[in-house]
């Protein structure tokens, strides 16, 4: 039996990397050849590079592997032999501290900042695993990434596969520490609700602190994601970023009793049973919006 | 409360001013002084709303008033309109101030329009639970509620277009109003395109390029000064359970407005009047079924029955509740809810270009499914009872 927790300590505690170097400087040929793949055309990338592309300096390249004291690399394999062999991408932040200019070298260190688990997902039981990278040019620090990726066992049933409906410009949600847990969900395919650790009290949206018992350990449970339709609106005017108009909006109470608004694809009306589905926005977005339930 | 309004100025009322919003803040402001009597080295105080991009200081420089012991802001939008008159007389009892302008002034059509989705808004917490889900402007927030009314209290969209037919009506005999001379009927209301259903294009208001300033002093001092003072009898916020900024859906009920009845019990309470002591009402009026609730909420009908009220006639100037003279936000223009005090000023007053008669309290309401206020304004300063 493999002690998780025990070897991220030990992991973490080897603290940072040692710089792993570029392939090759910061160049414009893998500058335009960036710009064209995501359809980039804004022309002030002669001599600096798009802040969004420093991850992409440092890749190993096709047949690259890992450094032996690559954390991530050493934390995949532990989980592995545990048993939580699959593994998918969960959030990504990166912070740029200035523009890199075409010529700079780069190098990145990483160290493992965190690793908590076992959590019951949708995908099925897994370790989210999060490290902390820095992008340096000589010892300036000029990028960071905190990266975190949910390390699962496949459930036996995996969830419903998200369509994949690229909507660039649409709204996105604000996300902090009080909330990253249902946008987690969202992304797993779970409907998320918050629990209050202290009294159990069903809180959406939620918040840090129960106004019933004054915890302040907010845990969720997971919704069957079923509910009815408590109210809705029929949006015609003006139009809204990411979505074609008319669509519905619908206030929906759950099940398990809280409501949650949502987009809702199908003829509304109050007292429709409806369920949730989840729509892939990209890596990091995973909306969830209803349907008219089959079974009504 | 031992102070008054003295002054009201305002802009012209447009659809594109041509002009800066500072310019239409001081504008406003210096016109609220002269009406008043009073001089800007008379003005201590400035309050006015979060969402104004004029600050106190900009405004004090542009009017040459020199000195300021008391300058605030009021948060939630419209919801701040009545409150900024009750920061300013509060400021006055407390000595904290002699004379106080409350200004709002915005270029809110041809500038930054509320009525649009405000993708940046998202940025803010409470919204990622709406905004990115496509519910994003107020028109359809307030569609959400008033589906739900609609539901459990069988009121129609016909029931809704009987304010706005009300407040164009009165909107046609004033000057001053966007909507001079341009009544519409219940049929056009009906004709009127959905914008977010139950919402047509006519249960929406305007929106408007303008600024209004009201100017507030001591009871005492309002009697050396040229017009007949608006009294401040009850002045009152209000906050509920589970408040949210246009999206208190979590609430056990919708079909309520429980900051306005929190409003409301603070206004009756403070005030020693009642709703058959109301002789004008100056009701927000940004979505039109916000009226229909908030009649319910102040008390002058029972929960579901403002339909019935409504269609009685009860809202036209000769009737039980005059509603709006001026036109409202739906006639007159969107001012966030200033214009509607001056309002009420004016039928204090007795000066009113649609004048009800014997006017002694006029009630004036704020923003609403935001956190709110409202007013009662007076002739007379005494108590009606301790």
């Amino acid at each position: 039996m493999i002690d998780i927790e025990k070897e991220a300590a030990r992991i973490a505690e080897q603290g940072e990397s040692a710089p792993r170097f570029a392939r090759d400087p910061v160049n414009l040929p893998m500058i335009n050849n960036w710009l064209e793949a995501i359809g980039d055309q804004h022309p002030g990338y002669t001599e600096v590079a798009p802040p969004a592309m420093v991850q992409v300096w440092t890749m190993a390249g096709l047949h690259g592997q890992r450094a032996l004291d690559d954390p991530l690399g050493a934390m995949m394999k532990i989980l592995d032999e545990a048993g939580y062999t699959s593994v998918v991408a969960t959030n990504s932040d990166q912070t740029y501290h200035r523009y890199l200019k075409v010529g700079e070298h780069l190098s990145v260190t990483t160290s493992l900042e965190d690793v908590t688990g076992p959590k019951q997902t949708g995908l099925g039981e897994g370790w989210f695993v999060t490290t902390r990278s820095t992008w340096w040019v000589g010892d300036e620090a000029v990028a960071e990434m905190r990266f975190r990726v949910l390390k699962f066992k496949p459930a036996a049933r995996s969830p419903e596969p998200a369509s994949e409906t690229p909507k660039a410009q649409a709204i996105r949600p604000s996300i902090n520490r009080d909330t990253e847990y249902f946008w987690e969900g969202c992304r797993v395919g779970e409907l998320r609700i918050q629990r209050c650790g202290g009294c159990g009290l069903l809180r959406h949206p939620p918040g840090p602190m129960c106004p019933e018992c004054g915890a302040t350990k907010p845990k969720y449970l997971v919704s069957d994601g079923r509910g009815v339709v408590y109210s809705y609106v029929v949006h015609h005017h003006p139009q809204v970023p990411g979505k074609q108009t008319p669509f519905v909006i619908a206030l929906i109470e759950l099940d398990e009793g809280v409501r949650m608004l949502g987009e809702l694809d199908g003829e509304p009306s109050i007292g429709l049973p409806v369920e949730v589905v989840f729509t892939k926005v990209d890596d990091e977005l995973t909306m969830p919006s209803w349907r008219p339930r089959a079974d009504r | 409360m031992n102070a008054a309004i003295v002054g009201i100025g305002a802009t012209d009322f447009s659809k594109d001013s041509g002009r800066s919003e500072l310019q239409l803040a001081a504008e406003a402001v210096r016109a609220a002084l002269a009406d008043a009597g009073l001089e800007p080295s008379d003005v201590d105080g400035l309050v006015s709303f979060t969402m104004d991009t004029n600050t106190e200081i900009a405004v004090a420089r542009e009017l040459g008033i020199p000195e300021l012991t008391f300058f605030s802001r009021v948060h939630y939008g419209g919801g701040a309109a009545c409150a900024t008159v009750q920061q300013a007389a509060m400021a006055i009892e407390t000595g904290a101030a002699r004379v106080v302008v409350c200004y709002r002034a915005f270029n809110e059509r041809s500038g930054h329009r509320f009525g649009q989705v405000q993708t940046a808004a998202a940025a803010n917490i409470d919204n990622s639970w709406s905004y990115p889900m496509g519910l994003g402007t107020p028109g359809a927030m307030v569609a959400m509620f008033a589906r739900r009314y609609m539901h459990e209290y069988g009121a129609t969209s016909e029931d809704f277009g009987r304010i706005a037919v009300i407040d164009r009506k009165h909107a046609a005999t004033n000057p001053h109003a966007w909507f001079h001379g341009r009544p519409i009927t219940l049929e056009d209301h009906q004709a009127s395109r959905w914008i977010a259903e139950p919402l047509r294009l006519l249960d929406c208001c305007q929106e408007s390029d303008g600024g209004v300033a009201l100017v507030v002093t001591s009871a005492e001092r309002a009697r050396d000064l040229p017009h007949k003072p608006a009294h401040i009898k009850a002045a009152t916020q209000g906050s509920s359970v589970d408040q949210f900024i246009m999206t208190s859906y979590y609430r056990d009920d919708l079909t309520g407005l429980p900051e306005m009845g929190v409003v409301a019990r603070g206004l009756w309470e403070k005030s020693g009047i009642g709703p058959s002591d109301v002789d004008v009402a100056v009701l927000y009026d940004h979505f039109t079924p916000f009226v229909l609730v908030q009649l319910e909420e102040l008390g002058f009908c029972g929960k579901g029955e403002a339909r019935d009220f409504v269609a009685s006639g009860a809202l036209e100037l000769d009737g039980a509740l005059p509603l709006n003279p001026h036109g409202g936000q739906l006639g007159e223009a969107y001012l966030h809810g200033m214009n509607g005090i001056a309002e009420g000023v004016r039928q204090v007053r007795g000066t009113a270009v649609n004048q009800v008669a014997n006017v002694e309290h006029v009630l004036v309401t704020a923003g609403t499914g935001v956190p709110t206020s409202g007013l009662v304004l007076a002739q007379s300063v005494e108590p009606v009872r301790p």
